[in-house]
């Protein structure tokens, strides 16, 4: 399998180092994908139509509401798919941020508990998920994860549960992603010792298994076909069967800690990038290097993993792949 | 993001700057007759280089650091580094303080992107304490408040888990974000490209901690290998050398932080900035917060010339050329406002003085307590005339 490199859409200011740093939304009735990059405290926004003519930009910041100080840096920023509606969600060291899919209004704002003297613990929001039909979860720097019960539209979003698992902060979140409602596992949160926990969503979330880490972070994950897939600050990445926590295998496929990871949900390809289907076969397909450049995200562009794209830190443009 | 970056900010641009201030004072033209202004001798340099480090390594300076706290600004820094750079005889004039700036920050940066991991960025701070030990081992005083510095950086950061450096690292690269000066010295050496981006090398010796990559292993249910695989890579790693020591002393075995300037002759720390160098002129939302902050720290700084403001001190220009001098003019550089702008805030903003004077009030209630032995004598004398002077 061969990828060749496509022309780059530039962006209007240059890729954070933050993990999971690229979020895609594909609009396939109006022909379209967005993507989303955060730089600092704004996140860059571009609608690229697929004929790759039109090109148009949006700039969010993660100001408060009717607050007139300086707004804060973001954490991230990613699109949250529910059957009904399509939410960007961006987190901060303020608070958690949900827009309508275009950016154009913001439906609601949560406030993170801040200290009113700084205190070394950072106090920050990271990790997002769109769980089922009507969940988004966001986790929390001290290791919270926040549930929010989403209406099918409207702004009546409501703080449902909150749960309290992990002890670090949290890096990554992912949701059962094949689309299979046979799993039993809908969420895996991942969190700065490594440790990843396994939810099933409801109206009370369950914990289904804990899978320890080894002290070191997991700075990206995914749940695909009752599989984790988690990345290391080692550059490994390891897959992990959720319920039992069995490790089936361990690749150590990076030299530098894995800022993210993706998988395209019809063919199981992994963005780093392997393909594995069940029973558990892992092939190598294709590498890539992009020269000089920190990647801080990377994301197929399609269910398939026809396409992906990658940003780089202090890169302005997102760099695309397409198969040959 | 993380509030624990300052003091590693300030160790590692602080050092960065005693490296290149060491290196141009070596190359002034020196004499015997140390009487004529302008004309630097061993033991003047020496002088330098003890009270910029005594000022930086002053526990009051280096608590006020400790405090969690949001990184700076460009501005705030700079001008902090600034006082820094003065709290000697020197005087730099501003084109040799800009350029100071671009290469200490342009360093630092090299040093954090190339960094291995996280965790090696408290290596690299130590290869700079290491480094500004050696300036001042013959001041016994000074050499005592660094190693007091350095044992409480130890204590405060090694607890930290790879995470939260990474997260403190993450802060930094934000920090740095967008700047891509070309060093003349960076370039000659091939680590920067034309473009003022770092080359990153997928060559080497993996991180610690870290296996070489292109193997694939697969377990059975009952965690027994069943299978290996090998894939290609692109890049040609072999296994991880030694790790480094973080105790006061010891091998830090990487080289990032130690100080590239020594075998370096002058004119190869010549920068130049991009076309497309993003400038630092948009007005600061937080100014009249970081004045406060920046109130703090300066009144934590030490005077220790009590003449400083009579003694006009010696002006050095660190890297001019004529040229260079025609270029700052050409480009209408020598009216940079940023300079002036805290300054005029600071006198037309009647709540910032009060906030000062308010600042100055609790200063000179804590110069009651009992000073440290190597204290200085007239310090809340001192911060009020700095408070003064600000205002």
């Amino acid at each position: 399998m061969m990828y060749h490199k496509e022309k780059s859409i530039q962006i209007k200011s240059s890729a954070s180092a933050l993990y999971n740093n690229l979020s895609v939304l594909r609009i396939a009735p109006r022909n379209l994908t967005y993507f989303s990059v955060v730089h600092a405290n704004m996140v860059n926004m571009v609608s690229a139509s697929w004929d790759g003519l039109n090109y148009s930009h949006r700039q969010l910041q993660s100001k408060e509401p009717n607050v007139t100080t300086s707004s804060s840096l973001i954490m991230q920023a990613a699109w949250c798919v529910l059957p009904y509606r399509e939410i960007l969600v961006l987190t901060s060291q303020k608070g958690i941020q949900m827009y309508e899919s275009d950016g154009s209004i913001m439906v609601y704002w949560h406030a993170l508990d801040t200290p009113e003297t700084p205190t070394a613990q950072a106090v920050f929001a990271r990790g997002i998920a769109a769980v089922r039909d009507k969940y988004i979860c966001v986790g929390i720097s001290s290791g919270s994860v926040l549930v929010f019960d989403v209406p099918s539209k409207g702004s009546n979003i409501t703080l449902s549960e909150v749960l309290e698992e992990h002890k670090e902060s949290i890096t990554d979140m992912a949701s059962e992603c094949s689309g299979s409602l046979e799993c039993i596992a809908d969420l895996v949160s991942a969190d700065d010792s490594g440790n990843l926990s396994v939810w099933k969503s409801g109206e009370d979330f369950q914990l289904l298994n804990k899978i320890p880490g080894f002290d070191m972070s997991c700075s990206s994950v995914k749940l695909w076909k009752g599989t984790v897939v988690a990345g290391y600050g080692t550059g490994q990445i390891r897959l992990y069967e959720a319920i039992t926590g069995i490790i089936h295998a361990e690749i150590n496929a990076h030299a530098r800690w894995i800022y993210s990871l993706d998988i395209a949900p019809f063919s199981g390809l992994v963005r780093s990038a392997f393909t594995c289907s069940l029973p558990f076969q892992i092939v190598h397909m294709y590498n890539e290097c992009v020269t000089d450049t920190q990647i801080c995200g990377a994301k197929f562009c399609d269910g398939d993993g026809y396409a992906f794209a990658v940003t780089g830190y202090d890169l302005s443009e997102i760099i695309r792949y397409t198969q040959a | 993001m993380s509030m624990t970056t300052l003091p590693l900010v300030f160790i590692n641009l602080g050092g960065e700057m005693l490296y290149i201030l060491d290196q141009r004072l070596r190359a002034q033209k020196t004499a015997e007759d140390n009487t004529q202004k302008g004309i630097w001798s061993e033991d003047d340099r020496k002088r330098v280089m003890n009270d910029i480090i005594a000022t930086m390594f002053n526990k009051a300076f280096m608590e006020e650091l400790l405090k969690p706290q949001d990184v700076y600004s460009h501005r705030a820094l700079r001008t902090v580094l600034t006082r820094l750079a003065h709290a000697s005889i020197m005087r730099l004039n501003q084109a040799s303080m800009d350029r100071l700036y671009e290469l200490m920050v342009m360093a630092f940066k090299y040093q954090l992107l190339l960094c291995p991991r996280p965790r090696d960025l408290l290596l690299i701070s130590y290869n700079h304490i290491d480094a500004i030990r050696e300036f001042v081992r013959n001041t016994p005083s000074v050499l005592n408040q660094v190693d007091e510095t350095h044992r409480k950086i130890i204590e405060v950061y090694t607890p930290l888990s790879d995470g939260e450096l990474q997260l403190l690292r993450q802060t930094l690269l934000i920090f740095l974000q967008d700047m891509h000066v070309r060093v003349s010295f960076f370039l000659k050496d091939k680590v920067q490209n034309p473009n003022g981006r770092f080359v990153l090398s997928t060559t080497g010796p993996v991180p610690h901690g870290t296996e070489v990559p292109g193997l694939i292993r697969v377990f059975s249910r009952s965690g027994r290998e069943i299978k290996r695989l090998e894939f290609p890579t692109e890049g040609n790693y072999t296994s991880s050398i030694r790790v480094g020591s973080f105790e006061l002393f010891g091998d830090r075995v990487i080289r990032f932080g130690t100080n590239m300037y020594s075998a370096t002759p002058p004119e190869e720390t010549h920068t130049s900035k991009n076309y497309s160098q993003k400038t630092n002129s948009e007005p600061n939302p937080l100014a009249k917060e970081e004045l406060n902050l920046l109130a703090r720290l300066m009144g934590r700084m030490e005077i220790l010339n009590q003449n400083n403001d009579s003694e006009i001190g010696f002006r050095v220009s660190l890297f001019s050329t004529e040229q260079e001098e025609k270029d700052i003019v050409a480009s209408g550089r020598s009216g940079d406002p940023s300079f002036e702008v805290i300054n005029i805030q600071a006198t037309q903003d009647t709540q910032v003085n009060k906030e000062l004077a308010r600042i100055a009030g609790e200063f000179t209630k804590e110069v009651e307590e009992p000073e440290p032995p190597d204290g200085p004598s007239n310090k809340g004398e001192d911060l009020l005339t700095m408070m003064d002077e600000l205002v």
